[in-house]
């Protein structure tokens, strides 16, 4: 689904990336670890877009959004991503944080549509009978997207349990609360994979477990993710590929159990060794 | 002082008697319409021009408008604001063939001048707020100016409110110099009434405390709509 070809960032002359090479199929959940300063996140980022690579391809769906001149915001409606602050809209009631983007976009998506429609309305009037065009069809309304959105909503807080926090401010929540819900403000644009940065890193350890939980849940339900952590347990448990990364390259990639169990590059080696104590 | 009684008696017969309120209230009205009326221009002009500033600049398009704005808002806090009033209605207006009342030209000039003092207000606003918010934004798919609508921009205004309230306050009061391009405001209606009476010291001192009241019943406006702005915050 994901194809990285070469990618490379630099800021300046600090070479962050330099050529990362990797292909993420649908439903994988790949986890990536590093020590600091290892461009893991820098990695991360790029493959949305929010750092602009500066060499190399990303290839999502078949279309390279590595390309400036792609429409980037079409294909980050398929990536979600979830933040190590949680960056939920301060201004936006929680409920109003996950409704906000797909209402936004479906009306937009309608506002064009009806437009085009307008256009071949005001073109038919200067054609015959044969060669009018037919109008575009229109299969809903802003009420329609509206009700269905807070109905998905509604279905999304419940699975994690926080229904009656729908209309309260995300100031009042607790941090593990409001990761879980920017991982399902992600969930609610159906993404085609999701990508997470560091979700646990600011978090009380008391609070890291509900969020790594709603993590597997999604896991189980084939959910591709991109996973930047420190949480090695998380990895070995629930990762189907495992990649280190230090000084802007891959250095090793492998399924959990080879990648702890037998560590063949000596930086890797002496990385587990500090880590794993 | 001996005489301060009769002049306030000559005062009010001039206020009331020789119809001086129906000047008052005229000249009140022409100088909240100025000052409102440039602010929300101001506000406007402000807001675009901040947005334009903190784009990032990769393309030329952003550079090129950046560049206007600096230009811009040098122009306009670079001069006093009376020399702009002159030079609109005694330079351009008749240069571009344009007719427009002394009130009308002193709206333009107000909002144009307060929208480049606003634009700073405005660009530290959306400063302050946390870049994590545009990030989320555009992580979901809604582009710059959609999350600069409606996530980043709202919350910089309940940032700047308090300073957004000066300028409006300091727009009421520099509203005192239109007199300069014949619009009339208080001063002109108070100045009538003193040169009528040959007595300029009540008029004056009138003037001054209208001027405190509305800057006071403004602060208190201010006050509440912060009161409502900050339902988000834990800060009440």
């Amino acid at each position: 689904m994901i194809d990285v070809i070469n990618l490379e960032k630099h800021f300046g002359d600090n070479k962050v990336l330099r050529g990362i090479n990797i292909t993420i199929d649908k439903g994988d959940i790949v986890v990536v670890i590093g020590p600091s300063g290892s461009g893991k996140s820098t990695f991360l980022r790029c493959l949305n877009c929010m750092e602009d690579p500066t060499g190399g391809q990303i290839i999502f769906n078949g279309v390279d959004i590595a390309d400036m001149k792609v429409d980037i915001n079409v294909h980050r409606r398929h990536m979600g991503m979830v933040f190590q602050h949680f960056n939920l809209f301060n201004n936006k009631t929680v409920i109003q944080n996950i409704m906000l983007a797909p209402v936004y976009l479906a009306c937009q998506d309608l506002r064009r549509l009806k437009r085009k429609n307008a256009w071949i309305r005001l073109t038919n009037l200067f054609k015959g009978g044969k060669a009018k065009k037919e109008l575009l069809p229109i299969k809903t309304d802003k009420a329609a997207i509206k009700a269905a959105a807070r109905e998905n909503a509604l279905s999304l807080l419940k699975k994690i349990g926080l229904e009656d926090k729908a209309d309260v401010y995300p100031s009042t929540l607790s941090g593990g609360q409001k990761q879980r819900v920017a991982i399902i403000r992600s969930l609610a644009m159906n993404p085609d994979v999701i990508l997470f940065d560091e979700p646990t890193s600011a978090l009380d350890p008391e609070m890291v477990g509900e969020v790594l939980d709603l993590m597997k849940a999604l896991a189980g339900e084939g959910m591709t993710m991109i996973i930047v952590t420190h949480e090695m347990g998380f990895a070995k448990e629930v990762a189907n590929k495992v990649i280190f990364m230090d000084e802007g390259t891959i250095l090793e990639s492998a399924p959990p159990a080879e990648f702890f169990g037998a560590p063949k590059h000596p930086r890797l080696k002496e990385f587990l060794s500090k880590v794993l104590v | 002082m001996g005489n301060f009684p009769q002049k306030v008696d000559r005062f009010i017969e001039s206020f009331i008697a020789q119809n001086g309120y129906v000047r008052v209230l005229e000249g009140l009205k022409n100088t909240l319409f100025i000052a409102v009326l440039g602010l929300i221009i101001g506000i406007l002009i402000g807001t675009l021009i901040a947005a334009v500033r903190v784009i990032p600049k990769y393309k030329t398009l952003p550079r090129v408008l950046n560049g206007f704005c600096s230009f811009y808002v040098g122009l306009f806090r670079g001069t006093p604001i009376v020399v702009q009033l002159l030079v609109f209605y005694y330079v351009m207006l008749p240069l571009m063939g344009i007719r427009m009342t002394g009130v009308a030209v002193s709206v333009l000039v107000f909002g144009l001048n307060s929208g480049a003092y606003i634009s700073e207000i405005m660009r530290s606003g959306i400063l302050s707020v946390d870049l994590g918010q545009m990030e989320a934004g555009r992580a979901v798919g809604l582009s710059f100016g959609t999350t600069m609508m409606k996530i980043v921009i709202p919350q910089a205004v309940k940032n700047i409110l308090p300073t957004l309230g000066n300028e409006f306050i300091a727009l009421i009061k520099e509203t005192s110099v239109v007199s300069f391009v014949g619009a009339a405001d208080l001063y002109v209606a108070f100045n009538y009434m003193g040169s009528n009476t040959y007595e300029f010291m009540v008029p004056y001192l009138v003037m001054a405390v209208i001027y405190i009241l509305l800057v006071l019943i403004i602060s208190l406006g201010i006050k509440l709509m912060e009161r409502s702005l900050r339902k988000s915050d834990r800060r009440h």
